[in-house]
């Protein structure tokens, strides 16, 4: 077992590791940029290092720092956290050259699963349905796409190869509107990427965002930790998680999870990681990897009694899995609220000195934030300041319980999302269970009508 | 007692107003006052394993006893992290020496990090006041190195 962690990352998930660690009795090493000099886990490490001025490209995404930092403290391994550079290859592999463990999987996995288009290519080799696509750049000639669509079904959606996050997209429902909406698609991606590739995939009208969490050691072993539903998200940024996805079949469930697991071996995976999937009727679609600890593993903690930061240092470590998939078992439900500095009805940033702070307790209540009371929230990183987790034996009690703990929660100084989560655990859509990807945004959209 | 808890000590009187101040950790102690000596000397153990304890004298009274001031001047800061070296290698000359007068860009130390040897410059001309840092310290980001008056 490590006998000293190197923490490379910052607010909640850093106190996260840094709990885990102390469990296990591993000294933990903080390392932060000079805005972070303050935070509570920075205070309760064994030790800590200034790795920068606040900017993160001078600190927290700032490799040779961070790895000077591990070998002035004699670190035996890092754990990257989630952002930053936990994703980042070069990172990994630097790491493991250094003469540091890397606690995720190999880098190649990670530069493998970031590549989204080799991603679905080696999911679809391993087993897994993807969006039906073009799997590749459209090509010019006018038949060859018509035939493509064909194929795919409509609707389908072009998007340009240099886009992203929703940009670059058209939706097209009927083959007469097809050749000019690529036209228009490649002139806007040439306009706007600089790069006019285009390449087409089935548009789902109203899917759900489900994903699986799996875990593996050093020596094959897989096991899948239940699903999760993430489809509350606002630009792409999920406001609301829960686990087990609401709805699902436990045949559903299983084979997805088998079939993640299988994936997990075929392409060597080792640590824990995410497979993330749209849902529409009935059928899983592959859409990418998450080759690092995810923000919401407290709702799959929760419903499994399974610490997974725990386990993912420990098979880092070479510890083989300790327990087998008949051991994980699913009980109750949890959701998962994210706090964010931000204001609930505009999402403008809020950062600023929190001048008042309480959080609630009681039965199935857990809350994952580095803040505290008098806490200055920093200007220069992501406005989520901490995790309301609310567990209970049915969906019904965890939703029930989360009103309670949102009602007692204070928040003053600066602007929270607190008031958008109550708003949404008496929603009635939510509270059915089952809202797609594009229900929040159409529910904040009414709210901006109304204003 | 390492250096570095030292040094933070030292730090410690220098920004604050205190005028002396004693801590005793189980077989050392040391006492710290602003007429700039300093003392480490070993206590005989005692029966029971004494915690953190700090004495501290209040400042002088303003009736005129002058005090040493800390030495006056910019205070160079690590721009990085790792390891800090007086020298180019071992057993060559040190870069300065307090006293030295050096001119804006002059490289008065090295901080090593990742295998590769880091020349850091003086970032303004001056008179070097004091060396904060031990050959051989690991340093972070905005580590307080040396003064320059």
């Amino acid at each position: 077992m490590f006998e000293k962690i190197l923490i490379a990352n910052r607010g909640e998930i850093a106190l996260r590791i840094q709990r885990a660690c102390r469990e296990l009795g591993i000294k933990t090493v903080a390392v932060h940029s000079e805005a972070d000099a303050d935070a509570k886990y920075v205070k309760l490490a064994d030790e800590s290092v200034c790795i920068g001025p606040p900017p993160s490209a001078q600190s927290y995404l700032n490799i040779p720092a961070i790895i000077s930092a591990a070998e002035v403290t004699d670190a035996e391994a890092i754990h990257p956290g989630y952002g930053f550079l936990a994703e980042n290859a070069d990172f990994a592999e630097r790491v493991e050259t250094s003469g540091f463990t890397f606690i995720g999987p190999k880098a190649e996995t990670i530069r493998l699963m970031g590549d989204k288009v080799n991603a679905k290519a080696a999911m679809k080799k391993a087993g897994l349905q993807c969006v039906p696509g073009s799997d590749g750049p459209l090509p010019e000639a006018p038949e060859a796409i018509i035939k493509i669509a064909e194929e795919i079904k409509y609707p389908v959606i072009i998007k340009a190869a240099g886009g992203g996050g929703g940009r670059g997209m058209r939706v097209v429902h009927t083959e007469a509107a097809l050749l000019t909406a690529v036209q228009t698609t490649r002139g806007e991606a040439r306009a706007a990427f600089g790069d006019p590739t285009i390449y087409m995939e089935k548009f789902l009208e109203n899917p759900r965002h489900i994903e699986v969490q799996v875990l593996t050691d050093k020596f094959k072993h897989a096991i899948y930790l239940g699903d999760r539903d993430c489809s509350m998200q606002r630009r792409h940024q999920k406001i609301i998680e829960e686990a087990p996805a609401p709805n699902l079949s436990l045949r559903e469930r299983v084979r997805i999870g088998e079939r993640c697991v299988e994936a997990c071996r075929r392409i060597g995976y080792e640590g824990v990681g995410t497979f993330e999937f749209l849902y529409e009727n009935g059928e899983f679609y592959f859409i990418e990897m998450n080759t690092r600890l995810q923000v919401e593993h407290p709702v799959t903690e929760a419903v499994t009694g399974i610490d997974i930061v725990q386990l993912q240092i420990r098979v880092a470590a070479g510890e083989k899995l300790p327990i087998k998939q008949r051991d994980v078992v699913i009980r109750g439900h949890a959701i998962e609220c994210r706090i964010n500095a931000e204001d609930p009805l505009k999402f403008m940033p809020s950062p600023g000195r929190i001048t008042s702070w309480h959080m609630p307790g009681g039965p199935g209540i857990r809350v994952d934030s580095h803040a505290y009371n008098g806490y200055f929230v920093p200007s220069y990183y992501d406005s989520l300041i901490g995790k309301l987790i609310a567990y209970g034996d049915t969906r019904e009690q965890s939703i029930k319980r989360m009103n309670i703990a949102l009602s007692e929660s204070v928040i003053e100084g600066i602007q929270t999302n607190l008031p958008l989560h109550m708003e949404l655990m008496q929603d009635a859509a939510f509270l059915r269970g089952g809202t797609g990807i594009h229900y929040l945004e159409q529910k904040i959209a009414k709210f901006a009508k109304v204003e | 007692m390492d250096l570095r808890k030292l040094k933070k000590l030292i730090d410690l009187v220098q920004e604050s107003g205190i005028a002396e101040l004693e801590i005793t950790e189980g077989e050392e102690k040391v006492r710290i006052n602003r007429s700039g000596t300093a003392t480490v000397t070993p206590v005989i153990p005692s029966a029971t394993a004494t915690p953190l304890s700090m004495s501290v004298a209040s400042p002088p009274a303003a009736s005129g006893e002058p005090a040493s001031a800390p030495p006056d001047g910019h205070i160079l800061k690590a721009p990085m992290v790792g390891t800090f070296y007086r020298a180019a290698s071992p057993g060559t000359k040190s870069f300065v020496e307090v006293g030295q007068t050096v001119s804006e860009g002059d490289t008065v130390c090295i901080i090593e990090a990742m295998k590769l040897l880091n020349e850091i410059e003086a970032d303004r001309a001056g008179i070097i006041k004091a060396i904060l840092v031990e050959n051989g310290q690991p340093v972070e980001y905005g580590h307080a190195l040396m003064v320059i008056g």
